[in-house]
């Protein structure tokens, strides 16, 4: 399997693999420290850091962390939240809202935008609330399933079907 | 449980969370492998993740040059790291060079003053040795000198024999007349007494008459045991005598240890 090869390499220590791997997940990590931190600039630097100790980890990786991408998520969100807890972060009084993600898509549609990019983000626009809500609790926040359970006031037997049906629905959507 | 209800579980959204334990983890991996379906299934939730993550990313302007900068960076750090164990490294050496150093000094400033007194002591023994050639020379002339006299032609041999105080005492004069000398030879006397000294005599036999020539003095110490005495008698016979010390006006007889007429020539 050519992500399997690929991972091998780059935990051989090859810069091309690693630089490959970056390409496939960089974009999106970074979409993912932009949600906890909200400070795009900000997203940016955590995210060069996050690849930088990526690189000087990659012994650590192994299967039973998950796919690549959950281990590489992982260290991202920890990174992230480190920050949003950090002094100097607090200082700045973020106005961190509680606003879902969706918020983060309010922003000016760029020219360089792909026709792609725009209709996904009309269909996440069209995701409905309680689907953004347990995707960005889950995914990129990293909260247990109980702890999920707490802040959306339900069951916690309830979020592992919700969160099946929501990505069910995010990707009947994409396939369109 | 069938692949249909384990796809239906919900726990392969989990799984691409990362909101699972390593065990169940590595039990997803597992039935994944054997199957595909599960397999594409967790494909195609991660890849609607990641479409969804995309929508909200600022964007990488830097891309990955700034990656790779950061991670040249860490390395140029250890280097600076590296570099600073050299200059302890060398830092030590140089200690552990200026020690040994000093020791090598140290050493070698013994060496040289341990040779300087070993130089020493020899220059003393030459000068010893030396003094002994010279006092054997001088000996050596003194006693050519002696058999010089003695085997002058005018000499005369004189043997004075034990008496009834020291039988096995003797002794023996050379006299020369012309030049009223005599040498006495006193090897065969005994070492006098604290207080005492030989005393030579010249003697007439008739009648008997006495004359001091002397006193053998510093007798111990003299090595060849030669005393030269002046003669101006016309000596008949030699005695020695035992005196009090400094000598007497007349002859003790009865300490008249050796005793040798001049033969009629």
């Amino acid at each position: 399997m050519e992500l399997d090869d690929l991972v091998a390499q780059f935990q051989k220590k090859d810069i091309t693999a690693f630089e490959k791997l970056h390409s496939m997940y960089a974009e999106n990590i970074c979409g993912v420290i932009n949600v906890i931190v909200r400070n795009e600039a900000l997203a940016q630097e955590i995210c060069q850091d996050v690849f930088v100790k990526v690189w000087n980890k990659s012994d650590s990786y192994n299967t039973s962390k998950g796919r690549f991408f959950t281990w590489i998520l992982n260290i991202a969100r920890n990174a992230a939240i480190d920050k949003v807890r950090s002094k100097s972060f607090k200082r700045e009084k973020q106005n961190l809202s509680a606003d879902y993600f969706v918020g983060i898509l309010e922003r000016p549609e760029e020219v360089s935008d792909s026709i792609d990019f725009k209709g996904l983000r009309k269909l996440v626009k069209s995701l409905k609330a309680k689907c953004i809500e347990i995707i960005e609790l889950l995914y990129f926040r990293g909260l247990t399933q109980k702890d999920a359970a707490e802040e959306l006031n339900i069951p916690i037997g309830t979020v592992k079907t919700r969160n099946r049906s929501c990505i069910s629905q995010l990707r009947d959507a994409m396939k369109l | 449980m069938d692949v249909k209800e384990y796809i239906a579980s919900g726990i392969l959204e989990l799984y691409v969370a990362g909101l699972l334990s390593e065990k169940e983890n590595l039990e997803v991996q597992e039935r994944a492998l054997e199957s595909a379906e599960i397999q594409s299934e967790i494909e195609a939730i991660e890849g609607s993740i990641l479409a969804l993550s995309k929508t909200v990313s600022p964007g990488l302007p830097l891309g990955f040059n700034i990656v790779k900068q950061k991670i040249d960076v860490d390395k140029e750090i250890k280097v600076v790291d590296l570099k600073k164990r050299d200059v302890n490294w060398s830092w030590y050496l140089g200690w552990a060079a200026s020690l040994l150093l000093a020791i090598g000094f140290y050493w070698m400033y013994t060496q040289n003053q341990e040779l300087k007194s070993k130089i020493q002591v020899a220059e003393e023994e030459n000068a010893q040795l030396e003094q002994q050639i010279a006092d054997s020379d001088a000996s050596l002339e003194k006693s050519e000198e002696l058999l010089n006299t003695i085997r002058d032609k005018d000499i005369a041999v004189i043997s004075l024999g034990g008496q009834a105080v020291s039988p096995t005492s003797y002794a023996k004069a050379y006299w020369n007349k012309s030049e009223q000398q005599v040498f006495i030879d006193a090897q065969g006397l005994p070492e006098p007494p604290d207080g005492f000294v030989y005393q030579v005599w010249s003697l007439k036999l008739s009648p008997l008459t006495p004359t001091s020539l002397g006193l053998l003095e510093d007798f111990a110490s003299d090595e060849n045991k030669i005393f030269t005495l002046t003669n101006t008698n016309e000596s008949e016979a030699f005695g020695i005598t035992l005196e009090p010390a400094g000598g007497s006006e007349s002859p003790n007889l009865e300490q008249l240890y050796t005793l040798g007429a001049v033969s009629a020539s």
